[in-house]
């Protein structure tokens, strides 16, 4: 399976996306830099998390302006998986291929530390191997990512079911005190109508060994495998 | 032109300004008078410190870079060498709090990167007055802010670090930043010229006033004017300086860069005249081809600003397009300004006119050296004076462990690090927030832990002693990682250098340093000195921080300070003569900085350290905490109050002077391990075979912290009240803490 691992300038988890994906799980990845026009026939594509342009303007704001982003457009609409996190996930909004925006966390502070995700749709590519409901203990690492979107967007990603993960306690209930940047309807990943393209603010790739603090990451990356139709970890042969 | 107020002004004497003369064989013009005074100034020559910085053991079969470049190398096997140094970036943080601590955080991963390594960790140490004041409140959210904001934009994890509180860094607040990086041993690029003819190039942003003079801000104390410095305080860009990062590495993977150096402190004129002198070769460069983002902008300015995120490097002939297209690809722009020369002299030029020119090597390399006075001060033996007995001792000592859990110094860091990256990178194998940092060095088998950390109250009743346990304690808690120290780095904050007492605590600290780095076999590499933090003559505690860097065989055997299950056996490592002096007790409860040290015996030590390494590796070591702050009943809490909450029932040893004493009396060479139940026997064996003492003191376990001494429980409270105690005691003071 082929990965393209889209690099614009400043980002940074593009190294860990590679190693994660190459070292972990046995892919291919090409490191596709934001200037190229061409996604060098891959199967799968990745926006990595970072400070893409420095953040300036707005988060990801800059990014979609890339001339990667018409082909990764074209790409998602043609119905090819698409995974975008944290700045990923920012450029994602900005690009128009999810709906809402994103503000500024709750305390008005960067924060570091491991969440607990719960699956809310499994029937996305990135979340086939998982199961509603299941808990997934993986980092966050933003001062930007308080999800917001207006009641409406709301409630039609609800009706849609296209809210992918909410943040909630180790048990996988519902409770503000774990919604640490204070998103809307404790959303922490969505995808779009659709369902090829996902965006989550929490880092999976920085969560696929227990050397780094849990490996509840790995069944997000893993499972675009399974949708694909290859046996997991597996290259499958290119078509 | 130049009178005697305008040498003044730029911080230089009359003695120094007459040795310029000489070297120039006439008077100096203003761009020159700048130029020198920048160069010759405390922080870019260290001028006061040099003649005592020469006793530091800096060689070892490790050894690929003493002091002397950008940063400090070491050689980590596989081909790989740890390139790696810490700086303080003092003055600029009191001024302008969140860009002071950012451009810190710039500069010193500039440092490393332009060594040829990737930078890979961040670690700080920070002082504070103390945080009941609005605007010691102030200064650590904007410095705490600065390093986030910095270090996490360019994708580079801070990892650990230590932070203190005390009334004497009020008005000076001490950042001091370490960086570390793993780079090819065959790649590692030197900061020098060579060449007659190969071009010298420019990247990065463009010169702007930001800055000018900060060299020489950082070399003087603060006074009612210091408001004014502002403008010298210097603007941080990370995202340029990921671009100039990525960019740099990439060039550096083939051979076309001769040298590299980053402007820094004394920007161009600092990197061009060092990269001179260190190739033995003149630079001209002209200063109207320099980028610049303001207009009419004088050589004076130029030459001196210290604008962020630029580097200066020599390329190989023939290389240059080469060069210039992997910097395009970053949308970076590298503009030749001059070429290498054989006649040894700094030639800056304006267009057609020379407007300076200055003999390289003297100008880097033989600023004044200067033998200050020193003596002891008057109020030295006294303020070893403590006479316990006269302490009022009848606060319960339950009472007295949740003071101290509470206390700023001891309370949970959580808050901080809550706002740095520290995964980034995927390399972080040590939790946050539970001893030294530890990276694994990917495409090996192998892991590097490191520590910062000081002590000011400890070198201030004796700076001997004090820095010697500053080298002990960091070269402890990497040994309780499981590493073995292989080297380290320093940065020495201090005072006034030209008041005799001053003086005296920095040619103390800087003899113990030496003898404990040469006992632990843990050469200095580089480092910083800052002087004059001082404000209307009261000078910070006397702080000499030191960074040690250890090397892991196997990341599998990282331990943590936390408790890991209950029924764990706690044990005691090491020696048992403690001391209230200079203790978190004494200032906590009393109010006061009195008394002796601890002793410290450095055989002792090392035999412990290897005790340590040797008991990871062999995989039995559940936790291990080295007893610092707040004695052996805060050590053992702070093992007990992290988020899985496993709480002890232990006896310690009776202490000569009391309970107090036994409690929180403070001791160096000193560690609180936890094994299971069968791996007991294999610890006392290695802890007999090394002579160290070794005393099992109880088990972990329960939802209590009870101590008992000589058969009475001494101390016994509920796990939850310390953890709150403990987890609130730094946060109670920020707004947002929804912690």
């Amino acid at each position: 399976m082929k990965f393209a691992v889209i690099v614009f300038p400043g980002s940074n988890c593009d190294h860990d996306a590679h190693y994660a994906l190459t070292e972990v799980l046995g892919q291919q990845v090409n490191l596709v830099w934001h200037k190229d026009r061409d996604l060098g026939g891959a199967d799968v594509v990745v926006l990595p998390g970072g400070f893409s342009y420095g953040d300036y303007l707005r988060t990801g704001a800059i990014a979609k302006f890339s001339p990667v982003m018409s082909r990764v457009t074209d790409f998602a609409a043609a119905g090819g998986p698409v995974i975008g996190i944290c700045n990923g996930f920012q450029v994602l909004l900005e690009a128009g291929l999810l709906p809402g925006g994103m503000r500024r966390n709750q305390t008005l502070k960067f924060i570091c530390e491991h969440v607990h995700l719960r699956v809310e749709a499994n029937d996305t590519p990135f979340t086939c191997d998982t199961t509603v409901g299941q808990v997934l203990r993986i980092p966050i690492a933003h001062g930007e990512g308080n999800y917001y979107a207006d009641s409406d967007t709301v409630r039609s990603l609800q009706e849609h079911r296209q809210i992918v993960f909410r943040y909630t306690a180790p048990d996988g209930s519902l409770d503000d005190s774990w919604n640490v940047n204070g998103s809307v309807d404790a959303i922490a990943g969505i995808c779009n109508r659709d369902r090829n393209v996902v965006g989550l603010m929490p880092h999976p790739e920085r969560a696929c060994e227990d050397a780094v603090g849990s490996r509840d990451g790995r069944v997000v990356l893993q499972s675009v495998l399974s949708a694909l139709g290859g046996p997991g970890g597996l290259p499958v042969n290119s078509s | 032109m130049i009178d005697r107020d305008t040498i003044a002004s730029h911080g230089l004497t009359v003695d120094e300004y007459d040795r310029i003369v000489s070297i120039l064989g006439r008077d100096p013009n203003l761009l020159e008078l700048g130029i020198f005074s920048v160069m010759w100034s405390e922080h870019c020559s260290y001028k006061s410190s040099r003649v005592h910085l020469k006793t530091l053991p800096t060689d070892g079969p490790r050894v690929l870079q003493g002091p002397g470049e950008n940063a400090g190398v070491l050689d980590i096997g596989d081909g790989l060498a740890a390139v790696f140094k810490i700086e303080s970036h003092n003055h600029p943080s009191f001024i302008e709090p969140y860009q002071g601590a950012a451009t810190g955080v710039g500069g010193i991963i500039r440092d490393i990167f332009t060594m040829g390594a990737r930078p890979l960790a961040l670690l700080n140490s920070l002082r504070f007055g103390e945080l009941d004041t609005p605007l010691t409140q102030r200064l650590v959210e904007g410095v705490v802010a600065g390093i986030a904001g910095y270090g996490n934009s360019i994708g580079i994890p801070t990892v650990g670090g230590e932070v203190a509180f005390d009334k004497s860094y009020a008005g000076n607040p001490l950042v001091n930043v370490f960086c570390l990086g793993i780079a090819p041993v065959d790649g590692i690029i030197k900061g020098r010229a060579e060449g007659v003819g190969n071009a010298v190039y420019y990247v990065g942003a463009k010169t702007g006033r930001d800055g000018i003079h900060g060299a020489t801000m950082a070399s003087a104390e603060f006074d009612d004017a210091s408001e004014e410095k502002r403008p010298n305080v210097q603007v941080g860009d990370p995202f340029m300086e990921k671009l100039l990062l990525e960019a740099c590495l990439e060039v550096m993977e083939s051979d076309a860069l001769i040298g590299l150096q980053d402007m820094g402190a004394a920007g161009l004129t600092c990197s061009s005249c060092e990269m001179g002198a260190r190739g033995d070769a003149g630079i001209d460069i002209d200063v109207s081809t320099v980028p610049q983002r303001e207009t009419h902008m004088t050589p004076y300015e130029i030459m001196l600003s210290e604008s962020q995120e630029r580097m200066l490097f020599i390329v190989r002939q023939g290389r240059e397009a080469e060069v210039e297209r992997v910097f395009e690809k970053w949308d970076l722009h590298a503009v030749r300004i001059g070429q290498v020369t054989d006649d040894g002299l700094l030639r800056v030029r304006n267009g057609g006119d020379v407007v300076a020119e200055i003999p390289n090597k003297p100008l880097a390399d033989e600023a004044p050296l200067y033998e200050r006075p020193y003596h002891e001060p008057s109020d030295f033996k006294a303020r070893q004076n403590l006479n316990v007995d006269t302490l009022d001792l009848s606060t319960p000592p339950t009472d007295i462990l949740l003071r101290l859990m509470s206390a700023p110094d001891v309370a949970s860091k959580r808050w901080i690090y809550r706002q740095y990256d520290h995964m980034v990178r995927t390399n972080t194998i040590a939790p946050a927030g539970t001893g030294a940092g530890v990276i694994r060095v990917k495409g090996t088998s192998r892991a590097l832990a490191f520590s910062v950390d000081g002590n000011g109250r400890y070198c201030y009743l004796d700076p001997y002693q004090g820095a010697m346990l500053a080298v002990a304690e960091s070269a402890r808690n990497v040994a309780c990682a499981g590493g073995v120290p292989i080297g380290a780095t320093n940065c020495l904050n201090f005072g006034n250098p030209e008041r005799p007492e001053i003086m005296w605590q920095f040619a103390r600290a800087v003899a113990g340093i030496g003898e404990a780095c040469r006992a632990l076999d843990v050469p200095i590499t580089g480092g910083n000195v800052s002087l004059y933090n001082e404000t209307d003559g009261e000078a910070i505690l006397p702080t000499p921080v030191i960074g040690v860097v250890g090397l892991l065989e196997n990341p599998e055997q990282t331990v943590g300070r936390c408790f890991q299950e209950a029924d764990s056996v706690v044990m005691l490592l090491g020696d048992s003569r403690l001391s209230l002096g200079g203790s978190e007790y004494l200032k906590v409860v009393h109010g006061l900085v009195r008394g002796v040290p601890p002793i410290l015996d450095l055989k002792t030590e090392c035999a412990l350290q290897r005790v340590l390494v040797e008991l990871a590796a062999a995989g039995v070591l559940l936790s291990a905490h080295d007893c610092s702050d707040g004695g052996l009943a805060v050590t053992l809490a702070e093992c007990s109050v992290d988020t899985e909450g496993v709480g002890c029932d232990v006896a310690i040893p009776t202490d000569a002077e009391g309970t107090i004493s036994a409690l929180f009396g403070e001791g160096a060479s000193r560690v609180v391990i936890s094994v299971r139940k069968n791996d007991v026997g294999r610890v006392t064996e290695v802890a007999a075979a090394a002579s160290i003492p070794c005393l099992t003191l109880g088990r972990s376990g329960g939802k209590r912290i009870r101590i008992a001494i000589g058969g009475e429980d001494v101390i016994d409270a509920p796990l939850d009240d310390v953890a709150q105690a403990w987890s609130s005691g730094l946060s109670r003071y920020f707004e947002d803490s929804a912690a």
